[in-house]
């Protein structure tokens, strides 16, 4: 059952109705969640949740919606992987990566929606909509398209071409918008104040963001029920990165860790570092910026959440760190010839962080560490599809075969990780 | 008449700057600051917007042109992560 009890202010702490609404009245602050915590305690144990389905459903008593309505499509309990490899490399004892590539549609996104597309049929409506880099148009479509549910998504017209492919194949109405970002925000504001849909970021956005704790409670859990030392996650709104934290308090709140000491850094691209910028000038004011990097999906220059970001930093002595687009390219080589898994390039934005926050020793090399992969690397095949190692290509001779590779073994390799050029 | 919620973020060089009044008093529209946060380096604002929507745009694009940055209330709306 749901243990949902209204909606609260973020800023003024005035209480709301549960209805599709995300800010306050009064001072326009952002709504989020109030749960009937004591509920949810008596209601739960480790026992019950690991008896429970291995999707994110086995947590629905922390969700925001009442789980009759759910759309599961098989999204969460992903893997929690040692990175031996990659922690030696980067210099750390113990890392390991939260692998959310393997999600229905190849994102963490899956997690926000699967929570949405529940709560909006929970409030009757008939259609979803979303603004989108890709994700989590990806990822709309499809929960849609299982639901039988109408599905408008709203991209910028310059997208990757796997990204564009993964929403169309679920036959959203799919709409590319010309113009710059800040033509988009303008107009998708406009389209959700006019239309009755479920807008995933707007109007349900206090009960989608909710879908990324998860991520929190499947690290404690998988972990044995405990929170890790240091947290290493991308931010574009900084949603993720607030969630992960509200999280693995709620696990302590509700009896199943102990209290979190958990240190969060957050992870951005240095073309697109409204929030990092903000953590190095020491300010919780973070200045707007017009979006220039590769990692798309980070490219959000006015983040929603950017602030209360900050103040988890600030709150658990975490820090930021930001990443060239070379260095993010270098980075998913890295993750990809140590561990075998191919990120996105927020993952790649996501390791190289974490790599210049060990340099610096923000994070200390006992510290265990945990890093959020949250997007697969299929969906941005052009970051990398430049700087490959050219596959060797003969007539099918076995000897045409044993030459070439005494050719490649006399020559000098293509450096791992070279920057993605054109 | 229309009502619009927006953000808007000033630059330093604006912050001396009366904006919010000149919006009231250029455009004839109403505004209201609801949350806001300024200092010597930087400030931004809250503001609900009251007025004729096709004054409401021209005065956010005499806003902008100025280097104000206007965005939604709620952030950008297109989502990465």
């Amino acid at each position: 059952m749901s243990f949902e009890r209204a909606l609260r202010c973020r800023e003024c702490g005035r209480e709301y109705p549960l209805a599709p609404i995300f800010s306050c009245e009064f001072c326009f602050g952002p709504l989020e969640v109030a749960y009937d915590y004591d509920g949810i305690r008596e209601s739960i144990s480790r026992d019950s949740i690991e008896a429970g389905p291995t999707t994110l459903w086995r947590y629905g008593d922390l969700l925001p919606c009442d789980p009759e309505y759910k759309v599961d499509i098989g999204t969460g309990y992903t893997p929690l992987i040692e990175a031996p490899r990659l922690a030696k490399a980067l210099g750390l004892n113990k890392l390991w990566l939260k692998n959310d590539t393997v999600n229905p549609t190849w994102s963490f996104k899956d997690r926000v929606v699967s929570v949405a597309i529940a709560r909006a049929r929970q409030f009757g409506f008939e259609a979803m909509a979303c603004a989108s880099t890709g994700n989590l148009a990806n990822s709309v479509s499809a929960h849609a398209a299982a639901a039988g549910m109408d599905a408008y998504v709203f991209i910028p017209d310059d997208l990757e071409q796997g990204k564009v492919v993964g929403s169309a194949i679920y036959r959203p109405t799919l709409v590319m918008i010309e113009g710059s970002y800040d033509d988009v925000n303008r107009l998708c504001t406009e389209v959700a104040a006019d239309r009755n849909w479920a807008f995933v970021n707007i109007n349900v956005r206090p009960y989608y963001a909710e879908g990324s704790r998860t991520l929190a409670f499947e690290v404690a859990e998988q972990l044995g029920w405990r929170a890790p030392a240091h947290v290493v996650a991308p931010m574009a709104s900084g949603s993720l990165f607030t969630k992960i934290w509200k999280g693995l308090q709620e696990f302590h709140k509700v009896g199943l860790i102990d209290e979190p000491r958990t240190r969060m850094s957050g992870a951005q691209a240095a073309g697109c570092s409204p929030i990092a910028t903000a953590y190095e000038g020491g300010t919780l004011n973070f200045v707007p910026q017009k979006p220039n990097t590769i990692a798309r999906s980070l490219a959000i220059g006015n983040p929603a959440d950017g602030y209360y970001a900050l103040k988890v930093m600030e709150e658990t002595g975490g820090g930021a760190a930001m990443a060239t687009d070379e260095e993010l390219v270098d980075a998913l080589y890295l993750l990809a010839e140590t561990e075998g898994i191919f990120a996105e390039t927020a993952g790649g934005v996501t390791i190289a962080c974490l790599k210049k926050l060990v340099e610096s020793g923000h994070i200390r090399r006992d510290e265990e560490t945990v890093a959020f992969i949250t997007g697969a690397g299929l969906k941005t095949v052009e970051a990398v599809i430049d700087s490959m190692d050219e596959p060797i290509r003969i007539p099918a001779r076995s000897q045409a075969f044993d030459e070439a590779l005494a050719r490649r073994t006399t020559s000098t390799p293509t450096p791992v990780g070279a920057p993605a050029g054109g | 008449m229309a009502t619009k919620r927006v953000r808007l973020s000033f630059e330093p060089n604006l912050v001396k700057e009366p904006v919010i009044y000149q919006l009231g008093q250029q455009f004839d529209l109403v505004t209201n600051i609801r949350m806001a946060d300024v200092d010597e380096n930087i400030g931004w604002v809250i503001l609900q917007i009251d007025g004729e929507s096709a004054e409401i745009d021209r005065g956010l694009d005499w806003a902008r042109s100025l280097g104000v940055r206007v965005d939604p209330l709620a952030g950008d709306i297109v989502e990465g992560d």
